[in-house]
Order: C-alpha cells, then sequence, then structure tokens
C-alpha cells in the first residue's frame, strides 16, 4: 500500500497553553465546520458537551478514577484531526483479510472516526430490519431512533475525555438489532488508524438491541502507521428487555497508541450481556466500563485481559450498577505484566437500596513477570441494600515456582513450560468468550504473544 | 549409570545435605530410608535440578555426563525421573497437554520426531490400564482437585509414557491404600528392564516387599550413615533409626 499524503488539518502549536486551551480554541473557532460535517443527533449536544468539557478539563492522575494512568504525555502530543472529514483514501475491504477463520462476521470498518461504506458482499445478507450504519447516517435516515438513545448515558458521565468526545466526534457506527431478531453471525467492526501526521480520532458509536433480539459484536482495533495516535472513543449499547448481547474489543496496537474507549450499557429486564476486553499489544489503553443493570434478573458478565509488557500500560475502570433486585454480575479480569509494564483495575460496584437478591462478584488476579512490573488494584463496593451476596478478591503474584520446576522435571523447556502457566492463567477469560472461531483464535494469538511476538492478525495486511 | 561424589547442599543458606556419596548401576533397586527432615526429598531435588537447592560441593555423574550442569528439562530428556512426594497441582493445564508436551520435548531433546497424535492417545490408553487409573483424571488440569492417592497414581503413570532410564520414586506409596500400593508396585516392576534403575524413598517396608531392592540405604542428617540389603529394611521397621546414631 502505497501512502498518500492526507489533508489533515493540524492545529497550531502553542506551547505556552495548556493542553485544554488548544482544543478549546479549536472549537470555538470551528464549531460550524465540526456541525457542517457530523449530523444533528451529534450537533445537538455538542456545545453542552464542551462546556463540561471546559470545566472539567482532561483528567489529570488528581482526578481520582484516573489515579492509576497518565495521560498527560500522551495528551501534550500535537495530534492533527481530521475534522473537514476528508476521505482517507484507503480501501479497507481491499487490503483486509480478517485472520479468523470460520466466524464470517459481518464486516465493517471504521477508519479513523469515520464508519468507511460498505460494499461487502456478506453485509448484504443481514437480517430484515437490522441496521448498520455510520451514525451519520443513521440521525438523518432514523433520526427518531437515534435521538431517542443518543448520548442517553455518555451525558451522566463526569469524565472531561467523555465531555471532549461530545464536543469533537463527528461520526461513528450505529447497530440497530429490531425486536426479537437474532443475528446468525457476530457483527465485526475493525477501527483502523491510519495517518501520516500524529492523529487523534473522536468517535461516537451507538448500539440498539431490542427487546428478545441477540447480537455478538467483535470491536478490534489496529493501526496501520507508526505515528502517534489517540483515539477517544464512547459507545453507547441499549439492551432491551429479554435480549442478548456480547461485546468483545480486541486491542492489538502499536505502542505509540493511546486509546480510551468509554462503553455505557444499559440492561433492561431479563437481558443478558457479556463484554470482555482483550488488550494484547497496545501502548496505553484506558478502558471505562459501566453496565447499568436497570431491570430485574439481569445477568451480566464482564471480563477482560492484559497481556503487557515494555512500557504499554492498561487501565481498566469498571462500574456495575444494580439498580433493580434479582440480577447477577460477574467480573473477571487479569493481567500478565512484563518489563515496566503498569496496569491498573478498578471494579466500582453500586448496590442500589432496592437491589436485593443481588448477587455479585469480582476477582482480579495479576501475574508479575518482572519487579518492574507494576499493578494497582482497587474494589470499589457501595451497597445499600441488604439481602445481597457480593464478594471481590484481588491478588498479584507470580509464576508458581514449584509448578514451574515440575513441568521442567518432566521434559517441558523453562521457557515452554512459563508459555503454559502464563497460558493457564488466561484461560478462564479466554473461556468467556462466546463465539467458537474466535476463541479458537484468541488462544492461538495469545499464545503467540506469551511466546513474545507482536500477537496481530497474520492475514491482516495493515499489520504485517 | 548414577555416580554421586561427596555432595553438599544447602536450601536458604541451611546445608541439608552433608557429603553424600552413591553409586547406582544400570539394572539396580536402591530404596533410601531415614527420619523425617534427613533429607531424602532434598537428595531428590538436587539430582533431578531444582533451582531451589543450591549444590555448594560434590559432582554427579549420570551416564558420564556431569549432571549438575544440565538444566532439569535436559536431565529429564536424558531419562531421570521423579515422581514427587507432593505432586503440583496446575490449575489449567490439562493432564493431555502436559503429557504430550513433555513427551514431544523429550524426544526432541534426544532427536525424534514428535509422536503422532494417534500413537500419542494410543499410548495414554495403554498406560492409563498399567496403572489402572481413572479415565476421567487425564482430561482434568493437572493434579487439580486429586485425591492423594490420585496423585501418586499419576505420578506413576506419567512415569510410565515417559519411560525414564533413571526413576526416583519418592514416598510414591504413602497415601496409597492396599490395593493401589499393589497396583502402582506392579506398574513399576513392569517397567523395570536390565537398562535402567530406580531409587525408591520410603518409609515403609511394605513397599519393598512389592519392589524389591538390591540395597537400603539410610539418610540421617544429610548422610548416608548405613548401607544394606534387604533385611536392613525389616530391621529398620523393628528397631527404628536410634540403633544407628
Ligand atoms: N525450601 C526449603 N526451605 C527451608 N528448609 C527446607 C526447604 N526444603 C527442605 N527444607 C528442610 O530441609 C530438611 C530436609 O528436608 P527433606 O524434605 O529433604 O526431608 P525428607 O527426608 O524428605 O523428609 P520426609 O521424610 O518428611 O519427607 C528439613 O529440615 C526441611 O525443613
Ligand atoms: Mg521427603
Amino acid at each position: 500500500m502505497t501512502k498518500n499524503k492526507t489533508d489533515v488539518q493540524v492545529r497550531e502549536k502553542k506551547e505556552t497553553v495548556l493542553f485544554e486551551q488548544q482544543y478549546i480554541e479549536l472549537y470555538e473557532q470551528y464549531t460550524d465546520t465540526i456541525c457542517s460535517h457530523s449530523a444533528t443527533a451529534l450537533n445537538a449536544g455538542r456545545d453542552k458537551a464542551f462546556k463540561k468539557f471546559r470545566e472539567l478539563g482532561f483528567p489529570t492522575p488528581q482526578v481520582e478514577n484516573y489515579k492509576y494512568t497518565d495521560l498527560r504525555e500522551p495528551l501534550s502530543v500535537d495530534y492533527g484531526l481530521n475534522i473537514k472529514r476528508v476521505n482517507f483514501p484507503i480501501n479497507p475491504y481491499d487490503v483486509f483479510k480478517c485472520d479468523v477463520p470460520g466466524i464470517s462476521a459481518y464486516l465493517y470498518f471504521v477508519v479513523n472516526d469515520a464508519f468507511y461504506p460498505t460494499n461487502y458482499e456478506r453485509n448484504k445478507s443481514l437480517p430484515e430490519g437490522v441496521i448498520v450504519t455510520s451514525l451519520r447516517q443513521a440521525s438523518e435516515e432514523h433520526s427518531e431512533l437515534v435521538e431517542k438513545h443518543i448520548s442517553k448515558l455518555a451525558d451522566k458521565q463526569n469524565d472531561g475525555l467523555v465531555a471532549f468526545n461530545g464536543a469533537f466526534a463527528q461520526d461513528g457506527f450505529f447497530i440497530y438489532v429490531p425486536k426479537n431478531v437474532i443475528l446468525d453471525r457476530p457483527i465485526q467492526i475493525i477501527n483502523i488508524m491510519r495517518s501520516d501526521v500524529d492523529f487523534m480520532a473522536n468517535s461516537r458509536n451507538l448500539v440498539v438491541v431490542e427487546q428478545g433480539a441477540k447480537a455478538q459484536m467483535l470491536v478490534c482495533d489496529h493501526t496501520v502507521d507508526d505515528v502517534r495516535f489517540f483515539s477517544n472513543r464512547v459507545t453507547e449499547v441499549f439492551v432491551g428487555e429479554n435480549a442478548f448481547y456480547e461485546h468483545y474489543k480486541l486491542e492489538s496496537v502499536s505502542r505509540e497508541t493511546t486509546d480510551v474507549s468509554t462503553l455505557l450499557i444499559k440492561q433492561e429486564q431479563n437481558s443478558n450481556v457479556l463484554g470482555n476486553l482483550l488488550t494484547l499489544h497496545n501502548g496505553v489503553s484506558r478502558n471505562n466500563v459501566e453496565i447499568a443493570l436497570d431491570g430485574e434478573n439481569c445477568e451480566t458478565h464482564l471480563c477482560g485481559m492484559a497481556l503487557s509488557d515494555g512500557k504499554q500500560v492498561v487501565d481498566n475502570f469498571t462500574s456495575i450498577l444494580h439498580n433493580k433486585p434479582n440480577s447477577h454480575s460477574n467480573e473477571l479480569f487479569k493481567y500478565i505484566l512484563d518489563d515496566e509494564a503498569k496496569g491498573g483495575f478498578t471494579g466500582r460496584l453500586y448496590v442500589e437500596k432496592d437491589a436485593q437478591k443481588t448477587l455479585a462478584y469480582q476477582n482480579n488476579k495479576n501475574i508479575l513477570l518482572k519487579r518492574t512490573a507494576k499493578m494497582r488494584t482497587r474494589p470499589q463496593l457501595e451497597i445499600f441494600a441488604d439481602d445481597v451476596k457480593c464478594s471481590h478478591g484481588a491478588t498479584i503474584g507470580q509464576l508458581d515456582e514449584k509448578a514451574m520446576f515440575y513441568m521442567r522435571q518432566r521434559g517441558i523447556p523453562e521457557k515452554e513450560a512459563r508459555m503454559l502457566l502464563m497460558f493457564a492463567f488466561a484461560a478462564d477469560v479466554i473461556e468467556f468468550i462466546r463465539i467458537d472461531a474466535l476463541k479458537d483464535r484468541i488462544k492461538k494469538m495469545v499464545e503467540k504473544r506469551l511466546r513474545g511476538g507482536h500477537s496481530k492478525c497474520d492475514g491482516c495486511s495493515f499489520c504485517s | 549409570m548414577l555416580e554421586i561424589k561427596n555432595l553438599h547442599a544447602s536450601v536458604n543458606g541451611k546445608e541439608i545435605l552433608k557429603g553424600i556419596d552413591l553409586t547406582v548401576n544400570k539394572g539396580e533397586v536402591h530404596a533410601i530410608m531415614g527420619p523425617n527432615g534427613s533429607g531424602k526429598s532434598t537428595l531428590a531435588s538436587v539430582i533431578t535440578g531444582n533451582p531451589a537447592f543450591e549444590v555448594t560441593k560434590g559432582k554427579i555423574t549420570y551416564e558420564g555426563q556431569d549432571l549438575l550442569e544440565m538444566a532439569p528439562e535436559q536431565r529429564a530428556g536424558a531419562g531421570v525421573f521423579l515422581s514427587f512426594q507432593y505432586p503440583v497441582e496446575i490449575p489449567g493445564v490439562s493432564m493431555v497437554n502436559f503429557m504430550r508436551a513433555a513427551i514431544n520435548e523429550q524426544r526432541k531433546f534426544r532427536g525424534e520426531e514428535p509422536l503422532s497424535a494417534s500413537d500419542f492417545l494410543r499410548l495414554m490408553r495403554e498406560k492409563k490400564e498399567l496403572v489402572e487409573m481413572d479415565s476421567q483424571l487425564t482430561s482434568r488440569s493437572v493434579n487439580e482437585g486429586f485425591s492423594g492417592g490420585e496423585k501418586k497414581r499419576n505420578e506413576i503413570f506419567q512415569m510410565a509414557m515417559l519411560n525414564p532410564k533413571l526413576a526416583i520414586l519418592d514416598e510414591t506409596d504413602s497415601g496409597l491404600d492396599i490395593d493401589a500400593l499393589r497396583i502402582v508396585a506392579n506398574g513399576v516392576n513392569k517397567l523395570k528392564t536390565p537398562e535402567n534403575a530406580s531409587i525408591v524413598i520410603t518409609h515403609y517396608q511394605r513397599l519393598l516387599d512389592y519392589i524389591v531392592p538390591d540395597f537400603v540405604h539410610v539418610l540421617y542428617d544429610g548422610k548416608i550413615i548405613k548401607t544394606g540389603y534387604k533385611t536392613l529394611a525389616l530391621e529398620l521397621e523393628e528397631k527404628g533409626y536410634d540403633w544407628l546414631k
């Protein structure tokens, strides 16, 4: 693939002011441009979000929720933003061969922050009524549906980066699965970051899974170029009564990438949600996940894994809100940290006064392969109901030396024994992948990663 | 086959083995007895290269090679096997994957081709029968949740799979019921050839009724203080160790 110069609008560099100031000026100067290249639904809340961003600013480690991740350095980079929506000269369908054998997903691309128009054959067989399109287009064509949901969850967040996203995001994807429609195969969204200059993408996504419907989402993050990237994505998901929703996030990006992804899910009664965040290779990653169990008898599994070395940072900040009785939630996060990698995990568990008979489990286990690796973990339980079962546990340890010797005594070389133990450690998170083809693929990628390789998808010409 | 000379070893700076001399020839069975804490398991650990133990003095030669220079996995590949006194649980690693890795790594070490999937499964079946091991066990994680006896039987199963030249059985008999003891001993005897040797660590003469030793050594406070024949085991059972001091 030849790299074409892209017309990226680069901000004027102002060394002396706060990082925020540059964006504030950019916004004030270009509000019209931003809006004219976006859509009504997103523009509606833009000024409000901007105001909030002005108040909050970017999160620093002094902000309690961000005390494990210092984003000041990545936020000080002079990124370009593509607010004029210049198309990037790339056809992902031509060059991307997804390497998940047998997954046969409905396949879509988001290049930086723009949903890429599709002509992919398989996507034509989406079940009747299912919509997968750009949020911008959906805002025009399905305005009622979009407006009913958009920003309903994001607006409640008290996070400078979510507010920033509200001010600057111009597009993203929109997925709608109507009542009682069972998607026969997963929807795969591939976020590709590609640019010749340091670049920031803000995208806003909306997923609506109606009553009794079922959808599986696989979001893959890839980077193509070696410049500095900052992606700030906010995804809102509405899961109706009796609906099933699975969300897999697979991150395999360059070390120069900072990704802040906010996933906000609202569950109605009897719904079932599985979230699994797999960070296999990255630079700095921060996942904010908030799942509100707003109906009775909900089931929620939220899992994650981080395999980090070098100076990678992975911080999962999770909130499970039990707002109604009789629901069950289960959280499982595992980290393997090598070199000077830094991990952070926050497990906020909130149980409302009326949410009796809540069952909530939380577990965070970590292996540090070197003394220089660091893990910080904190459960935050706020339980206001009295008839509940909640438990949490966190461990930080090393590989089991006795098991290592046992394996070596049987002839398994040290490196291989380490790999087997680490793989075994990560295995129960992989078990929370309910798409068999993906599960097999992840197993291979994790194994490769644990052997020291960059677990990129082999078939993906972007990363090879 | 194995020659240990003036072996001293310590753990966490504390000397445990204080000058061991022991020679094991092909086809021989050596029993090692001795009170708790005398250093029997430490000796087994040092022979197999457990990095938790430090050899401070002495030499071990195995088939003409300097054993102490070899990594634990190389020793295993060269045919040294330890049936652990306390087999380790490895959650998440299935017995099948573990065994396949072990066998093929050892084959690789010896320059042999890996076993085909069907040959491997056939071997598994055959050896499970030999030690009468429940089929269920091999579909679970290594030793995870196994009963004490099941763990010991699993050690012998692994030994049967790996077909070692020098097998060290560290209290494989403790925790076994009478039937299991007979089965395990039977398994060991069936694996015996004029080409291999074993070192059997035990507290009970009972096991030696099944696995008949050529020599019995008494390890006491890090030294072998007496060596005799099978009758020595009977004597020890009767009189304990005090008379030897
Ligand atoms: N990792 C260790 N750290 C400290 N001391 C140890 C360690 N391992 C063994 N020891 C000590 O070394 C001594 C010998 O232990 P060893 O396990 O070799 O005895 P043993 O003869 O096998 O006893 P038993 O009959 O009870 O199995 C004991 O005093 C034991 O406490
Ligand atoms: Mg012992």
